[in-house]
């Protein structure tokens, strides 16, 4: 297959993208709320829509301010409901979250006739058309995604100690003299402002399956918290290489001509989950299933010698 | 857009339109079928099921589409669509199962796997679809964004034939559901078919999902799951009692949305039904009787005067029991100080102990500043709760291994609970001590 410039600028916002989201993703996972990527990325609709209301453009600089705050909002508001209404965290987020979608849809409905805008164009942004809108010679998206892992990247480092005690045991965290509740909603907002800084240049559905599916992957293969991040970093890359090139080869199996990339990315990070889940040693499927049988043989054998 | 009059309000409330009444009613049925079902998946944690499932059937839907072009059709068949979307729902339900039970990774990473993966792999499908110029894949999205106000009669008999399944369903196997969703290892531990049992719900959930998918759009349809069904745990413990609060307000809900969409066409049904549950979430969140936030708090409030109040008449009592050398000490008043000096509060807290004492009548009028009488009832009071504290320090020393100096604070935590029947027991452990037990450990008396 020959790869143009094209192509490695898409692969690599892909890859930016991906590794941007794969590094909070691990804390997330730790913290059982993988789904948050998820309702933010549809959350932020409201934040998305009020920004074209009142700016009646689809500058991104008001679009991207509008979505972080909603983003951080629906990090917020899940915590109040979860901690207040001491209901569970995954109920708490489904109800902000189908909110704020409904709320932005009535605002988009108001504001359909000043600006041309529907929810689907929210939802998928088109990675394949990133190379086409340039600064200095570099894709936009490369220098927001980019932007985006540096922070995360410089965030992770300062508070490495912080994020991973408050993860594991927030009561700790507490006895040690630093909020968990503080932490919890820095990492929050990272996670708002990476999922409205990616999914606005690449589509939502790259930034959910990046902020999950590598660090699970990860998980499954390592227990150390330096390496899981290490890991999931290089499971996300692999996977924007691999989604798009499948991308382009996978139709033709089937007589057809091609695909969007970032399905294909999705895919393809699903693919490395899959092997890790079935070959991961000593705890992959095939690990399991090869010791219990082993077990049984030496059963059998002790059995047969009385 | 807001000129509605009483005759359009009339006609929308009496259901005398065929189309509204079509609407109104699917969704009604709907919101109480999904309030029952979500109620049963807010217990068992996992309320975002339905989220899974609702992106995971893409593509299913997609290749359902694929195939039935490649066969020369139009692929807009309403049961095949379904029935694709059916295929790789139950298929990710599964692998959610499965990753459960061979993986140490939690429900809310499987879930979420699942739902990316699977949607991921939906996009990229229809890509191909997009991209293949034998057929047309518009509409397909309506799939995903649902059509509430465009509903026909199919989309109301499978509405209706789901909930009479699931309503049956929850019926019957409400005991088994019930302890699955409380404690499921008890559940395995007495034989229970829990997997089966897991399946039964997600069978369920998947039945829901996939006819509100079509009807009423993916956002709506997550939305009737979890809501009503949060919303009506604050106002009972009883899960009967929930699962019929949860229909209601998932019914109520699904009644004021369409109605309004269909007073007001500038509005979108699926976000006002939305809207509603949400609105009745917050109400209930707020003023639930059994689990409300104000119930909560002005219970916590309760019980923090009355902790209050108790260790306000020990400290007196205490301190009177120091001073005197016979055996009945009578009722005198004691200076402020030396309650001060007794426990560790600041004098802000003292006088609103004392404020609340004075409103509880345990605590006389007094006519100095500096010092408190306790009241003929509070004397009594304090002599009491001064026993049971006594009694539950010898019952920790004895029985608990405690150290003598060390069950001062764990008698406080638990003494403020305790019932006339635990302290007729403690009576009885500690062979009848009938007078007032002598403090186990000296009390610091500060001389003022």
């Amino acid at each position: 297959m020959n790869w143009t410039e094209f192509d490695l600028w898409i692969v690599t916002v892909g890859a930016l993208c991906a590794a941007a989201c794969a590094v909070p993703g691990c804390f997330l996972l730790l913290r059982g709320m993988s789904m948050m990527g998820d309702a933010i990325s549809h959350a932020v609709l409201p934040g998305l829509a009020i920004a074209f209301w009142l700016t009646a453009s689809r500058a991104s600089l008001s679009m991207f301010i509008g979505a972080a705050v909603v983003g951080v909002l629906t990090a917020l508001f899940t915590e109040w409901v979860s901690r207040f209404g001491n209901v569970h965290r995954g109920a708490a987020m489904g109800i902000v979250f189908t909110t704020l979608f409904a709320i932005g849809l009535l605002v988009l409905r108001q504001a359909a006739d000043k600006v041309d805008l529907d929810a689907s164009c929210v939802l998928y942004g088109a990675i394949e058309l990133t190379p086409l809108d340039t600064i200095w010679g570099i894709p936009k998206a490369a220098l927001v995604n980019g932007g985006a892992l540096l922070v995360n990247v410089l965030f992770t480092i300062l508070f490495y100690k912080e994020l991973k005690i408050s993860s594991f045991d927030p009561e700790l965290a507490d006895t040690l003299g630093f909020s968990s509740r503080l932490m919890h909603y820095l990492l929050m907002t990272v996670v708002a402002v990476t999922t409205v800084a990616a999914f606005e240049s690449v589509g939502s559905i790259i930034v959910i399956a990046m902020l999950i599916v590598p660090p699970a992957t990860a998980y499954l293969l390592t227990r150390s918290m330096g390496v899981l991040l290490f890991m999931s970093v290089l499971f996300g890359v692999g996977s924007a290489v691999l989604g798009h090139a499948g991308a382009s080869i996978v139709p033709k199996w089937f007589g057809y001509e091609q695909t969007t990339s970032s399905g294909m990315m999705a895919a393809a990070s699903g693919l490395f989950f899959l092997l890790a889940w079935l070959f991961a040693p000593g705890t992959g499927v095939i690990a399991r299933r090869f010791r219990a049988v082993e077990k049984g043989g030496k059963r059998d054998r002790l059995e047969g010698a009385f | 857009m807001f000129d509605l009059t009483l005759h359009d309000l009339l006609e929308v409330l009496s259901l005398r339109n065929y189309n509204t009444r079509l609407v109104v009613l699917s969704v009604m049925l709907l919101g109480a079928t999904s309030g029952v079902v979500g109620s049963f998946l807010l217990l068992r944690k996992r309320s975002l099921l339905g989220d899974a499932l609702a992106h995971a059937t893409l593509p299913g839907i997609a290749i359902a589409f694929l195939i039935s072009v490649a066969l020369g059709g139009t692929g807009k068949s309403l049961p095949l669509l379904l029935t694709g979307a059916t295929i790789t729902g139950v298929m990710g339900m599964g692998l959610i199962l499965v990753m459960r039970r061979t993986t140490r990774l939690k429900d809310d990473a499987a879930m979420g796997i699942v739902l990316s993966v699977f949607f991921g792999i939906g996009v990229a499908i229809l890509g191909i679809v997009q991209r293949d110029p034998r057929g047309s894949a518009a509409g397909l999205e309506s799939f995903i964004y649902g059509k509430t106000a465009s509903m026909v009669f199919t989309d109301f008999t499978l509405i209706a034939g789901v909930s009479v399944v699931a309503g049956l369903a929850s019926i019957l196997f409400l005991k088994e559901l019930t302890l699955l969703c409380f404690d499921e290892a008890f559940a395995r531990s007495q034989g229970w078919p829990v997997t089966l049992l897991d399946l039964i719900l997600i069978g369920l959930v998947t039945a829901v999902t996939i006819v509100g998918l079509q009807a009423v759009g993916l956002i709506l349809i997550i939305a009737f799951l979890i809501t009503p069904a949060a919303a009506a745990r604050f106002w009972t413990q009883d899960l009967s009692i929930t699962l019929l609060t949860a229909s209601v307000i998932g019914a109520l809900s699904g009644w004021i949305g369409a109605s309004v969409s269909a007073l007001l066409p500038g509005l979108p049904a699926g976000a006002v039904i939305v809207l509603a549950g949400s609105f009745f979430f917050l109400v209930s969140m707020f003023f639930g009787r059994s689990r409300g936030v104000l119930q909560r708090w002005f219970k916590s409030r309760q019980l923090l005067r009355r902790v209050g109040r108790q260790h306000l008449l020990r400290a007196a009592f205490e301190i009177l029991e120091k001073q005197e050398t016979s055996d009945d000490f009578k009722n005198e008043p004691v200076p402020l100080a030396q309650l001060l000096a007794h426990r560790t509060w600041s004098e802000k807290t003292l006088k609103g102990l004392i404020r609340a004492g004075r409103q509880d009548h345990v605590l006389e009028e007094s006519k100095t500043a500096n010092e408190v009488q306790l009241s003929e009832e509070g004397f009594a009071k304090a002599a009491r709760v001064t026993r049971n504290h006594r009694l539950w320090e010898l019952y920790l020393i004895r029985y608990a291994d405690i150290a003598p100096s060390h069950v001062d604070r764990d008698a406080d935590m638990v003494e403020h609970v305790l019932g006339v029947d635990i302290v007729r027991q403690l009576e009885a452990e500690l062979e009848g001590q009938k007078g007032l037990p002598e403090s186990p450990h000296e009390i610091p008396v500060v001389e003022v």
